[in-house]
């Protein structure tokens, strides 16, 4: 580590500034990081970013933290030069995790976002069929974009990644926690997971209510119910992701009385979060009947959309349709 | 010999901004253009999923203002399922809208677009961020920002679940009540909440107010453009966060329309442009006449001076003290100076601060009637609300399933893109000429579009340090020949 203060990047890929935030939500205790490292800015101009970080030398940034997924040309280039520059990146936030949620892209592809976004929505008026170009000539000047890829990535199917903190966005206790853990030196083994690993429904204030067997005759969705703010939500006939999530999100979507839409990803056992809420949900059916669970697992809408909320980027799936990339 | 410079800041919302100015052979500007160099896509990924999924996925457009989309998203579930909310709930989705923009109001004019006035614009580049800030006023003052933030956000946090992407929106309602106990506690913050607004008013008056060289700026050529506005108003045509119809008024200050959301696409269309992946709002009835100002031409603007201009006053007694105010300190309405958006701003977060003052002295706030069932799908719903940056609109299409088919967003920041990027090229054709470049353009420059509070931005400007900037300066081969940097 270099001398002085360790220096920190942050760093965002395809994401909304919500893992930002949640960093500042650290409120007065973010007096004390900022006492403890200096904190370094990467500046977007890509000649300068190149350049300003290319000049330092390798591993001299003590840590990046890089949120959000890998969705155009240059959040990938970025990627690669934070790499080198750092000792350790921790993948921040359920993006850079699993995809998160702009993963939700992976059902489609370039062509198909580009013709709803700036062809068919309904206020877009666009006679002369317009599209961004990678490079565009605007009075004689050469304007550049970077390039949108048809696939979003996680941050480790593009780097190296030593950490993951996990969550959208990640809770305050697992900042703060990571962040000590760092300055400290006692990290876990490389390519850990800086949260418990335990399940959701572990830690949940409605584990109680939660039956051995549940006798669900129709799967409901939050839109049809009063949802009670006391039991377990499968007891009440509503997907939750509990069961396949990781815990040390401080429950906030349940504490908020709704279920758990699975942003903190599976625990350390399971690689495939839909596949393991799906085993997990017909064992708990109390049913032996194999055609009434497949009509109970049958009527649940929008499957992959609900199972791989966050995390079909880094699923089995990855993407709908597999193509060389990009 | 042409010269390129590149303004790069490191932004927010659909990822980041990139201001390139060109020069001509004299050195002056010849155009100055506002590039967003990202897009996500989620009006395609919306189609298949649950509606009354959408306010907990929208939320991920923007994890500054999660809250906006949130709340636009469950107004346009009520909508596809054709109910309303209970008394409660509306009366609890309005305190949580307006904790939302007292607190996010807050965070722009201390941390954000304040350091340019509170430090001054002519301070060095290294004191005009947060940390100048709390030299200036002291780190007394910082620590009742930071903590007057996180109350508001404990609100939030509280009825919402969590305060960064949200989930207590349900179709009809919401997911989770207040009781008493809470109520009492969250009055106070409320009544603090007051009282930090005026007292924000307050800085504004005795840095920028009762300094004349600040107020020549701010009523300046180099910051002021005339267009359209855009707000929404109550029944009374006063600003309105949560509900309303939407008025624009011409840049003479005169109602040019007023309607319901439902009527949106008859009066807003987006036009497409090759060099940037966002699209450009524009008034349907007055055409895109390209990057131009004054009544020929489609541009409108949003946020808090549009709102303010679009209205005919505030909702609350203390907020309507200091918009009386405003216009005759400004020489009256409409207001064009885009500075002047700063000022609106603590105005607004002032009518915030007060309308939750008043939901929590109601006791039927913690009522127990949290939802209205829907009993049928209607297919197709808006919701339209005030983000803090401007008009936000969400609108779904579903099937007999109420999964969306169609989903069409149109973003606060970019209703005002054109308007940013006009803002830019006449600052810089005022302050950058015959290719004297000094650092102080960069802020200048800068300047012209902090006002609007473009969401790219929020997360950088937050940190002690400030907003990171590089103007990079071009020969006509492409080759860098300086480079300045805050």
């Amino acid at each position: 580590m270099p001398e002085g203060k360790p220096k920190v990047a942050f760093y965002w890929c395809s994401s909304c500034g919500g893992c930002e935030e949640s960093v500042v939500d650290l409120a007065e205790d973010i007096l004390a990081v900022t006492a403890a490292v200096d904190i370094v800015f990467w500046p977007v101009a890509l000649d300068f970013k190149k350049k300003d970080l290319e000049a330092l030398p390798d591993k001299s940034i003590a840590v990046a933290f890089i949120n959000g997924a890998i969705r155009m040309s240059e959040q990938e280039e970025m990627a690669h030069l934070l790499r080198r520059k750092a000792g350790l990146v921790v993948a921040h936030g359920a993006c850079a995790h699993l995809g998160g949620i702009p993963g939700l892209a992976n059902f489609w592809d370039k062509s198909a976002i580009f013709r709803t976004v700036y062809h068919d929505t309904v206020s877009t008026d666009n006679p002369a069929g317009t599209e961004p170009q990678t490079e565009s000539i605007v009075d004689g000047k050469t304007l550049t974009l970077p390039e949108f890829w048809d696939t979003v990535r996680p941050l480790d199917a593009i780097i190296d990644v030593d950490y993951y903190l996990p969550g959208c966005a990640p809770h305050r206790d697992l900042i703060i926690k990571a962040v000590t853990a760092i300055l400290e030196g006692k990290l876990p083994p490389k390519g850990s997971v800086l949260a418990p690993n335990t399940s959701c429904c572990d830690e949940c204030s409605r584990n109680e209510t939660k039956p051995e067997k549940m006798s669900i005759k129709e799967i409901k969705r939050p839109w049809e119910v009063i949802i009670d703010p006391q039991t377990c939500f499968l007891a009440q006939g509503l997907i939750c992701m509990g069961p396949a999530t990781r815990g040390g999100c401080g429950e906030r979507c349940i504490e908020g009385n709704m279920p758990c839409r699975g942003c903190m990803g599976p625990t350390d056992q399971v690689f495939d979060q839909g596949a393991k809420f799906l085993s997990a949900f017909a064992s708990i059916l109390d049913s032996n009947d194999e055609k009434e669970i497949e009509r109970l697992v049958g009527s649940i809408v929008d499957p992959a959309g609900t199972f791989y909320r966050f995390s079909l980027p880094s699923s089995l799936l990855g993407r709908k349709r597999k193509e060389a990339r990009p | 010999m042409t010269q390129h410079i590149t303004i790069d800041p490191i932004t927010r919302l659909e990822g980041h901004g990139k201001i390139e100015i060109f020069l001509d052979d004299r050195g002056d500007v010849e155009r100055a253009i506002l590039q967003v160099p990202e897009l996500r896509g989620f009006e395609q990924f919306a189609v298949g999923r649950p509606v009354e999924e959408m306010p907990r996925i929208t939320p991920r457009i923007c994890g500054v203002c999660p809250t906006a989309h949130h709340m636009a998203a469950t107004k346009a579930v009520d909508a596809v399922f054709g109910v309303s909310p209970t008394a409660t709930a509306r009366k609890l989705r309005e305190l949580i809208y307006n904790a939302f923009f007292f607190e996010d109001h807050i965070l722009h004019f201390f941390f954000l677009g304040g350091p340019d006035f509170v430090v001054g614009p002519q301070a060095p580049a290294a004191e005009r961020n947060i940390l100048g800030v709390l030299a200036k006023v002291g780190l007394d003052v910082g620590r009742r920002v930071i903590r007057i933030r996180e109350d508001a956000r404990g609100i939030m946090a509280y009825l919402c679940g969590k305060a960064i992407h949200p989930v207590c929106g349900l179709p009809g309602g919401v997911a989770k009540g207040l009781d008493e106990e809470h109520r009492v506690k969250f009055l106070g913050t409320a009544r603090e909440a007051v009282e930090f607004a005026e007292f924000a008013l307050g800085v504004f008056d005795d840095v920028v107010l009762k300094n004349k060289s600040y107020v020549d700026i701010v009523v300046g050529d180099a910051y002021t453009i005339k267009t359209y506005y855009m707000g929404l108003v109550d029944a009374k045509n006063r600003v309105e966060f949560y509900d309303g119809d939407l008025r624009v008024v011409d840049p003479e200050g005169r109602e040019f329309a007023k309607f319901k959301p439902a009527e949106y696409l008859d009066h807003i269309a987006e036009h497409v442009e090759p060099w940037t992946y966002v699209k450009f709002p524009f008034l349907k009835k007055v055409g895109w006449k390209g990057f131009r100002e004054g009544r020929d031409s489609g541009v409108y603007r949003v946020a808090p001076l549009a709102r303010l201009n679009a209205a005919d006053g505030m909702q609350t007694p203390r907020a309507q003290v200091h918009y009386d105010r405003m216009y005759a300190v400004l020489g009256g309405k409409p207001v064009h100076h885009t500075l002047a958006f700063h000022w609106a701003r603590l105005i607004e977060a002032l009518q915030a601060a007060e309308r939750m003052v008043e939901l929590l002295e109601d006791p039927a706030i913690t009522g127990t009637d949290l939802r209205n069932l829907p009993t049928a799908i209607q297919g197709e719903g808006m919701g339209i609300v005030e983000a803090p940056r401007g008009v936000l609109i969400h609108h779904y299409s579903v099937d007999e399933k109420a999964l969306v088919t169609k989903a069409n967003l149109i973003v606060a920041t970019i209703a005002n893109a054109a308007a940013i990027n006009m803002s830019i090229e006449k600052a810089a054709k005022a302050y950058i000429k015959g290719g004297q470049i000094s650092e102080g353009l960069l802020n200048m420059a800068e300047m012209a579009f902090r006002p609007y509070d473009p969401c790219h931005g929020c997360g950088t400007h937050a940190w002690p340090g400030g907003l990171p900037t590089v103007v990079l300066i071009r020969d006509h081969t492409g080759a860098a020949v300086r480079t300045l940097r805050n």
